[in-house]
C-alpha cells in the first residue's frame, strides 16, 4: 500500500521533468528549422545589414577619420578616405581653439540633468494619478498631453521668447531648461502610466486597508515597485534632453558661458574657415557619453521606446 | 476608494504640477500665437491689432503657397523613405543570425546622439570641395568636378531629406522590429509547416499584421518631420535662394530673423492648423486600430 502512492508520487514528479525537456528540444528543433537559412540567404542578409549599417554609421566613421586627419590633408584633393599620418592632435588642440569647450560640455550635462530631475518630479505623481484614479475628463486630459507632443517648440518660439523675456529668463540656463522639459513631460507621462498600470491595484488596496494614507501608499508601495519604470523614464528624458539641445539654446541664450555643446560647436561651424578636424574631434567627445549609455543600457532603451510609442 | 471625493482631490493635487507646467509653457504660448497673429507686434513692446492683415500679406505674397507645397513634398519623401528603410532594417535585424544584438545596438546612434552633432557630420560629407560624397564620386570617376551639394537648390533639397531620414530611421526600425516580434510565432510556424516560403510569409503574415504599427509610425513620423527644424537650419538655413525653406524655417526667419512677430505668428498659426489636422487623423487612427484589436 505504501509503495503505490510512492510510485505514483515518483511518476508525477518525474513525468513533467521527463516531458518538459523533450518538449523544449522539439520546440528548439522547430525554431532551428524555421530559422535555418541557406548559405546564399545568410550572405544576402549580411550584405543587407552591411548596406543598412553603412548608411547609419557612415557619418560617424567619416567624422572619426576626419578628426584624425591633419588639416592640410583634409583640404587637399584628390579625396582620400583613410587618413595619412593620422594623429590625435585635434583632440588636444581643440581645447585651445575653443576655450569654452569644457564649459559647453558641462552645460550640456547640467541642462540635461536638471531637465531630467524636473521631468521625473512632475511625471511620477501625474502618471500615478492617470494610472489609478478615474475622474471625469481623465481620458481627455491624457489625450491633451499627447497632443502637446505633436507641437514642436519651433512653432511656439515667438510667444515663448516673449514669455522668457517677461519672466526674465532670457540668457540664463532656465531659458533652455524650462521649455526643454515641457516638451519631454507628455511622452514620459504616457510611458510611466503604462508601467504603473501593470502594478496590481490590490497592493494599493491592501495598504489602504492597513490604514496607510494615499501619499504614504504612493511613497512606500508604488514608488519602490515603479522604480524600474522611473529609471527608464529618467534615461529616456536625459537622452532626449541631451539630443535636442538646439533651437531653444539658439534663440533664448546668447551668452557663451551658458551655451550647451551643440550651440558652442554651431558657432564654430559658422566660421569662415571651419577647422573640421577639431570640430569632429569635439563632436566625438560630446558623443562619447551617449555611446557608452547605448552599450550599457541598450535593453532599457528598447523597452522605453516600444512602451513610449503609444499603444492605447 | 477611487470614487470618493477625497480621491479626486488627491488626483488633482498629483496632476496639478504637470497641468500647470504645460498650460504655462505650451497652452498659453499657443493661445498667444493666435492673438499675436492679428497684431503688428515687433521688437518694441506695444502693438496694435490689425485684423487679418498678416494673413492677407502672407497669402498675397505668393511664395507662401510655394513654401507650403515644398514642405509637403519634403515631408512626403522623408516619411516614405523612413518607412521603407525602417522596414528593410527591421526585417534584417529580425533574422536569427549571429551578431543580431550587436547590429541592433549599432542601429541606434543617429537617434541617440545630439542631433546637431550628427548634422555637423553630414555637413562635412556634403562639402563640395573636400567632402566624402563628392570626393568618392570623383575618385570613382562618376563625376568629373567637385559637386557642391548644399550650394545647388535641387541637391540641397534632397540632401536635407537624406539627413532627416538618417536621423529618423533608427526609431522606425526599432519600433517595427518590436512590432514584428510581437507577431505570434505559431502563425509563422503553421504557415511554414504548410510549406510557405519566407517571402510569402512576409507578405501574407508579417505585413498585414504590421499595418497598425505602420500607420501609427507614419503618422507620428509625419508630425515630427513636418516640424523638423534643426537639420535644414544647420545645413542650409533654408537656402540656396529659399530652395530648402520649409514652413518652420520660413516662420523662424520671419519671426526671429526679421523680428516680425505678428507676421511670424500668422505663419505659425498656419503650421499649427496643419499639425492639428494631423493630430486628429492620428487620434482617430489610434482609436480605430485599438477597437479593431478589441474585436
Amino acid at each position: 500500500m505504501t509503495d503505490i502512492p510512492r510510485s505514483q508520487e515518483v511518476a508525477s514528479v518525474d513525468s513533467p521533468a521527463l516531458v518538459k525537456p523533450r518538449r523544449k528540444v522539439r520546440a528548439r528543433a522547430t525554431k532551428a528549422m524555421i530559422d535555418r537559412y541557406k548559405w546564399y540567404e545568410v550572405a544576402a542578409l549580411y550584405a543587407g545589414i552591411a548596406v543598412f549599417l553603412f548608411f547609419v554609421l557612415a557619418p560617424f566613421i567619416e567624422g572619426f577619420l576626419v578628426s584624425l586627419k591633419p588639416l592640410a590633408q583634409l583640404f587637399s584633393t584628390p579625396y582620400s578616405f583613410i587618413p595619412k599620418n593620422g594623429s590625435f592632435d585635434a583632440y588636444i588642440t581643440m581645447w585651445t581653439s575653443v576655450p569654452a569647450l569644457g564649459i559647453h560640455i558641462f552645460n550640456s550635462f547640467f541642462i540635461s540633468t536638471v531637465v531630467t530631475l524636473i521631468v521625473v518630479a512632475i511625471v511620477v505623481p501625474a502618471a500615478y494619478a492617470f494610472a489609478r484614479f478615474s475622474f471625469s475628463g481623465s481620458g481627455l486630459l491624457l489625450g491633451m498631453f499627447l497632443a502637446v507632443n505633436m507641437f514642436s517648440g519651433a512653432v511656439l518660439l515667438i510667444p515663448l521668447f516673449r514669455l522668457m523675456r517677461t519672466l526674465g529668463l532670457l540668457n540664463t540656463y532656465w531659458a533652455m531648461i524650462v521649455p526643454g522639459a515641457a516638451f519631454l513631460i507628455p511622452s514620459s507621462i504616457w510611458l510611466l502610466r503604462t508601467y504603473m498600470l501593470r502594478i496590481p491595484r490590490e497592493l494599493d488596496e491592501a495598504a489602504w486597508v492597513d490604514g496607510a494614507s494615499r501619499l504614504y501608499t504612493l511613497r512606500r508601495v508604488i514608488l519602490p515597485l515603479a522604480m524600474p519604470g522611473i529609471v527608464v523614464v529618467a534615461i529616456m528624458t536625459f537622452i532626449g534632453a541631451y539630443a535636442q539641445q538646439f533651437i531653444f539654446a539658439l534663440t533664448f541664450n546668447s551668452k557663451t558661458e551658458f551655451m550647451p555643446l551643440p550651440i558652442g560647436l554651431f558657432a564654430f561651424f559658422g566660421k569662415q574657415e571651419v577647422i573640421w578636424n577639431e570640430l569632429m574631434a569635439a563632436s566625438f567627445v560630446g558623443i562619447l557619453p551617449v555611446m557608452i549609455v547605448i552599450v550599457f543600457l541598450q535593453r532599457y532603451l528598447v523597452a522605453g521606446l516600444t512602451a513610449g510609442a503609444i499603444k492605447q | 476608494m477611487t470614487s470618493s471625493r477625497n480621491a479626486t482631490l488627491f488626483a488633482i493635487a498629483l496632476l496639478a504640477p504637470a497641468v500647470l507646467y504645460i498650460l504655462t509653457i505650451v497652452a498659453y504660448p499657443l493661445f498667444d500665437t493666435v492673438v499675436l497673429s492679428f497684431t503688428n507686434a515687433a521688437l518694441r513692446p506695444d502693438y496694435d491689432f490689425v485684423g487679418w492683415a498678416n494673413y492677407q500679406r502672407i497669402f498675397g505674397a505668393g511664395n507662401f503657397t510655394e513654401v507650403i507645397i515644398r514642405t509637403f513634398v519634403w515631408t512626403f519623401f522623408s516619411v516614405s523613405m523612413k518607412m521603407v528603410i525602417g522596414m528593410f532594417g527591421a526585417v534584417l535585424l529580425n533574422a536569427a543570425i549571429p551578431g543580431q544584438t550587436v547590429f541592433r545596438i549599432l542601429t541606434m546612434p543617429p537617434w541617440i546622439v545630439p542631433m546637431a552633432i550628427g548634422i555637423f557630420m553630414w555637413g562635412w560629407m556634403y562639402n563640395g570641395q573636400f567632402g566624402m560624397i563628392s570626393g568618392l564620386l570623383q575618385n570613382f570617376g562618376i563625376i568629373s568636378k567637385p559637386w557642391p551639394i548644399l550650394a545647388q537648390g535641387n541637391s540641397a533639397f534632397w540632401a536635407t531629406i537624406v539627413t532627416d531620414v538618417w536621423i529618423g530611421v533608427p526609431m522606425v526600425t526599432i519600433y517595427f522590429l518590436a512590432a514584428m516580434q510581437s507577431i505570434p510565432r505559431d502563425l509563422h510556424e503553421a504557415a511554414w509547416a504548410d510549406g510557405a516560403g519566407r517571402f510569402y510569409r512576409f507578405r501574407r503574415i508579417t505585413l498585414p499584421l504590421m499595418v497598425p504599427a505602420i500607420i501609427t509610425m507614419s503618422l507620428l513620423s509625419l508630425i515630427a518631420t513636418f516640424n523638423s527644424f534643426d537639420i535644414i537650419w544647420i545645413l542650409t538655413q533654408g537656402g540656396p535662394s529659399g530652395q530648402t525653406t520649409t514652413m518652420i524655417i520660413d516662420t523662424y526667419k520671419t519671426a526671429i530673423g526679421s523680428r516680425k512677430y505678428g507676421e511670424g505668428a500668422a505663419r505659425a498659426v498656419v503650421i499649427s492648423l496643419f499639425v492639428t489636422a494631423f493630430c486628429i487623423v492620428y487620434f482617430r487612427a489610434v482609436r480605430r486600430l485599438s477597437q479593431g484589436e478589441a474585436k
